[in-house]
């Protein structure tokens, strides 16, 4: 099943009330999927600096001395954070050698996220759990897309839980379930040299339209090209720094609502994910068509 | 029409919940009373006005989740809003307005009654249908009507791919254009029959004055579903 919600506040008034807006969305799917839960949050834009979201067992005595070696490793000064099993680092060093520092640092580390905006927090749980251990209630922001996941695909383990990131401040969560995401993963890793950290269909999904967006294309086109290339049955929200986008498959085999009003859109897999959304009387609400890429940029 | 408003019970899904609102409309079942019922602040919630069998008025104030209205016998329900997958599924009789859009499998297997549906429909609009009728007045998705065996669709708007695959005894009149054409679904003539039944189904859909001319009927060339003697040797 899988529930999946999104938020992408176009009114900068609204960016204060994200996480009070989109944290109820969230939990109200959580029959669709109470396995595990994530959210993409996009907040807090760096002037150019990294923020690399990492899930680690390690405490902050531990972490004090992992930035002190990042450091002295990358030769650039690391601001770190914690939120729960979550940590925020802040560094303006190449996430190449990053992911290669942490790696030796804290080998059980899981790094979620690379991006000027977004920060990904994840994990097994309920909905409400995973909520209230990172605060997303209080989250300011400009947008924010979550998942509520009942696996069916691969294990239920924080790295099989969405959203998946594969490129800069981007994510992506799917409902459903790929058929042809072995041979794209063999196609992506040989041709554009990209490492897979799970057996995951979702990632595939995520690579694929990553790789479109760094040879230039937009995300609205990288969806378009998912159209063609991808075989399964998905429902997919989107999301880059500045931008937001939903497609279903060309079957419409998974449920989608959106919701627009002059100061926001809403994606929910059912309508009752946003029935608590301020002027939600007022808004346009509709089933995205199947095979038809919705996309919004931030203004 | 002050003293029928007074005769208005209002359910309210902030004060009660589902289930208790389920069994006050249930509670009417088997009686040939009338009554007028409304149902505040749906909210997107499943299965709301389910398994009515009595001629009671319903008003659903918003926007309802899957299967709404499922199984209706006699009921008049009204949603002002959209609703989810699978509204009026498996109808018997009686009568299901939406008034605005609904998703997948509208009106699936319903075996009688009349769905209108003010805006349009998703994918799957009358699957199965066995006897009931729908009157859509924007578009229909993909596969409407797939497998239908009776009964009828009408479209004021367009129809997408795969209109009336592998469909039986049913009958589909669009007014728009239609993508495709489902396995075994074809065109055919419009008789005075067809447009006398036509004509019936636009006034009970409250929109008699539409010119008849702009619409087309499909429906089984009866390929598929037939066996054919000639092939016996293949079994």
């Amino acid at each position: 099943m899988c529930g999946i919600v999104g938020l992408f506040l176009k009114d900068p008034a609204l960016h204060d009330s994200l996480g009070e807006m989109f944290a109820p969305m969230l939990i109200e799917m959580s029959d669709r999927g109470p396995d595990s839960a994530g959210v993409a949050v996009y907040r807090n834009a760096t002037n150019g600096s990294r923020k690399f979201t990492v899930s680690t067992g390690l405490d902050e005595g531990d972490w004090n001395e992992v930035c002190n070696q990042l450091h002295r490793l990358t030769g650039k000064k690391v601001a770190s954070v914690q939120n729960c099993s979550h940590r925020v680092l802040t560094t303006d060093a190449e996430p190449a050698e990053v992911e290669k520092a942490l790696a030796d640092l804290d080998p059980l580390a899981q790094l979620m996220s690379v991006g000027r905006m977004m920060e990904i927090y994840k994990e097994v749980g309920l909905p409400a759990e995973v909520v209230e251990r990172f605060g997303i209630s209080g989250m300011k922001g400009s947008h924010a897309i979550g998942h509520t996941r009942m696996a069916t695909e691969s294990a239920v383990i924080t790295a099989g839980s969405h959203p998946f990131s594969t490129g800069l401040d981007m994510c992506l969560v799917h409902n459903g379930s790929l058929s042809n995401h072995n041979r794209l993963r063999e196609v992506l890793r040989r041709r554009a040299g990209i490492e897979f950290k799970t057996e995951n269909d979702t990632e595939v999904a995520a690579a694929y339209i990553s790789d479109r967006i760094d040879s230039g294309h937009s995300l609205h086109n990288a969806l378009e090209a998912c159209i063609d290339d991808l075989d399964g049955f998905y429902t997919f929200v989107a999301g880059t720094s500045d931008g937001f986008a939903a497609l279903r498959d060309p079957i419409a085999c998974k449920p989608a609502v959106l919701a627009e009003t002059a100061s926001y859109v809403a994606f929910g897999s059912e309508y009752r994910a946003l029935a608590r959304l301020p002027d939600i009387a007022a808004a346009r609400v509709w089933e995205p068509d199947p095979a038809k890429v919705y996309s919004w940029t931030m203004q | 029409m002050s003293a029928l408003r007074e005769n208005v019970r209002v359910l309210d899904l902030l004060e009660m919940s589902r289930r208790k609102v389920n069994v006050a409309l249930q509670s009417h079942n088997g009686s040939s009373e009338p009554a007028h019922l409304r149902i505040l602040n749906p909210a997107g919630a499943h299965a709301l006005a389910c398994g009515l069998d009595a001629p009671v008025s319903v008003d659903i104030e918003g926007h309802t989740g899957y299967f709404c209205a499922g199984m209706n016998k006699l009921a008049q329900i009204t949603v002002f809003g959209n609703a989810g997958q699978g509204v009026a599924e498996n109808m018997m009789s009686g009568r299901v307005h939406v008034r605005g859009d609904v998703s997948q499998s509208a009106a699936a297997t319903a075996h009688g009654g009349l769905l209108v549906v003010e805006g349009n429909a998703a994918a799957r609009c009358g699957i199965s249908l066995k006897g009931g009728n729908i009157v859509v007045k924007g578009n229909v998705g993909h596969m409407s009507m797939f497998m239908a065996q009776a009964g009828c669709l009408v479209v004021l708007g367009d129809a997408d791919e795969a209109l009336g695959d592998s469909i039986y005894e049913a009958a589909i009149y669009v007014r728009g254009s239609v993508a495709s054409l489902g396995a075994d679904c074809v065109e055919k003539d419009m008789a005075d029959s067809h447009r006398e039944q036509l004509r019936g189904l636009l006034r009970e859909a409250s929109c008699g004055d539409i010119k008849l001319d702009g619409f087309r009927r499909y429906g089984s060339a009866r390929e598929l579903y037939h066996f054919k003697q000639q092939n016996i040797g293949v079994y």
